[in-house]
């Protein structure tokens, strides 16, 4: 009890509860998944599961289909996402809170939820399900999440360099090509993360939105897991984690701060 | 003109957002078993949705999500309160270390963070279930919560706390009256935050749910869209929690106009 007393009296010791908890539901899986990967059919180290990746072509191809996929999907997120930020950070052009509410509730919905509606939407308007759905789906379930952290980053600006550069005898084409993009590029970069990372590691949602026709990469890990083959699974899941890797070398980890000041 | 364009541009972006959800908030108004058939006016499938019967497995879902989402954000705010206050203690490379840990869960997808709990609770023989869910939904959400206290403590003035010690409290003393009235704010939108995480989560309670038949609504979805036919009665259900969703937000909102507003009085 006394050693416990002495322990609890030193502030810093109060973190050793979370990390024991981080080391054995954070730290051990993924040391697992590596373990996993890299395990061969005898239980003794081998590289057979990469191996096994590289030589089917057809695992190779959904993977870059997916990236494909997600690369689209962020691009058209980023084409209608960035007037709409910038139109709702602009005073003169858009006055109305709730209509900033209205483009942040999506995301708020349970992402099963929107698929469902998207497919509903689809079966409604007689249009085949498959690819077309499956962008579409995408782009409707992300796009939230690429205005959010533009808006934010636009509305945090500072004004007086706009006026500066007009007052210095910038076109408005040119201050918003000169001033405003370059200085929303943070919010873009975690907006690009806040899309590509969830669209390239999707399973579920384009399942349902094809018709299982088409398939993504994270179709492919789920099915490997659920029929048992784990350690393939895993090193196909090690595959995306570089993937996401090289993705968040580009940013700077601000989605975090995003996703906090949501509320 | 510009102006006219820009809201324009809005509403037209706005209505494809919402075309889908509309939609399933007025066939949700109908008996047709398949949507886009209006057969006349009805709420039969609310009255269906909350009488259970033959829909009780859908019941039971919405019964689960609430109440993992209830003990995870009650847990994971407990853990990362007291975490957070240590780590804002620590210094130097173990703090390094557990914020760097600290951030794997936010940043890993879903996915990732399913399949990697899933590998640890069959490599340890653990059966999976309710249990493993809960504890996998504390294990994405705490460092959210930690990430919404630290600033209230960077906030705060550490001479009070050392202040009440050298006035006789003990530390637990000190910890209930000093710090946890500070970090109060950070605390409840840490809990918010690890709710909401946890009733949207998917992948990660589809792989640590085990198959004894455990559903949540996310599950509940995919297992029924999976099979070909969507039970009507999701569609009643939808319009439910994106109502309920709506007008939260529309309620947060008016609260935070309005104590900007007495701010600015004072």
């Amino acid at each position: 009890m006394r050693f416990f007393a002495k322990l609890f009296n030193k502030r810093a010791n109060w973190a050793i509860p979370y990390a024991i908890f981080l080391a054995l539901f954070v730290a051990l899986p993924l040391v697992l998944i590596v373990i996993y990967a890299f395990r061969g059919a005898d239980g003794g180290f081998s590289l057979e599961n990469f191996i096994k990746f590289v030589t089917q072509p057809e695992a190779v191809n959904t993977f870059i289909y997916s990236i494909g996929i997600a690369l689209i999907t962020t691009i058209l997120c980023i084409l209608l996402g960035y007037p709409a930020a910038w139109i709702l950070s602009n005073k003169q052009l858009n006055r109305s809170e709730v209509m900033v509410v209205l483009f942040i509730l999506p995301m708020w919905i349970n992402i099963l939820v929107r698929t469902l509606a998207t497919v509903a939407l689809f079966d409604f308007l007689k249009f085949p399900l498959g690819e077309g759905a499956l962008i579409f789906g995408m782009v409707y379930n992300f796009l939230p999440f690429m205005i959010y952290p533009i808006y934010n980053t636009l509305q945090k600006m500072d004004h007086s360099l706009i006026e500066a550069a007009e007052d210095l005898g910038a076109t408005p084409s040119e201050v918003f090509r000169k001033v405003t993009i370059p200085l929303s590029m943070p919010g873009v970069m975690s907006g690009i993360m806040m899309v590509f990372m969830p669209t390239i590691s999707t399973f579920a949602i384009a399942e349902l939105l094809t018709m299982n026709n088409v398939k993504l990469f994270g179709t492919t890990i789920q099915e490997n897991i659920n029929n048992g083959m784990w350690e393939y699974g895993a090193a196909l899941s090690l595959i995306m984690l570089v993937i996401i890797g090289i993705t968040s070398l580009f940013s700077d980890g601000d989605e975090q701060a995003d996703s906090e000041s949501l509320i | 003109m510009k102006r006219f364009f820009a809201q324009l541009y809005l509403w037209l972006l706005l209505a494809l957002l919402y075309a889908p959800i509309i939609i399933i908030a007025i066939f949700s108004f109908t008996e047709s078993k398949v949507l886009g058939n209006w057969t006349g006016f009805s709420t039969a499938l609310y009255t269906s949705l909350f009488s259970g019967g033959a829909h009780s497995s859908l019941m039971d879902a919405i019964r689960n999500t609430l109440s993992i989402a209830l003990i995870a954000a009650t847990a994971s705010t407990a853990l990362g309160s007291i975490a957070a206050i240590g780590i804002f203690n620590m210094r130097g490379r173990k703090k390094q270390v557990i914020n760097f840990l600290n951030d794997i869960p936010m940043l890993n997808p879903d996915i990732i963070t399913g399949i990697s709990l899933f590998l640890l609770f069959v490599s340890l023989g653990i059966s999976q279930g309710y249990t493993t869910v809960v504890l996998s939904h504390i294990a994405f959400c705490t460092p959210y919560v930690v990430l919404s206290i630290m600033p209230r403590l960077q906030q705060m003035n550490p001479n009070i706390y050392e202040a009440a010690l050298d006035l006789g409290a003990t530390p637990f003393q000190a910890l209930r009256k000093i710090i946890i009235p500070e970090i109060r704010p950070g605390m409840i939108s840490g809990f918010i935050l690890a709710f909401t995480l946890s009733i949207d989560d998917f992948a990660v309670t589809l792989f640590t749910k085990g198959n004894e038949g455990l559903e949540t609504l996310s599950t509940y979805i995919y297992a029924d869209a999976r099979k070909g036919g969507l039970t009507p009665e999701l569609r009643p259900l939808s319009t439910i929690i994106f109502a309920v969703v709506l007008l939260l937000l529309i309620i947060i909102n008016i609260r935070a106009k309005r104590i900007a507003k007495r701010k600015q009085a004072m």
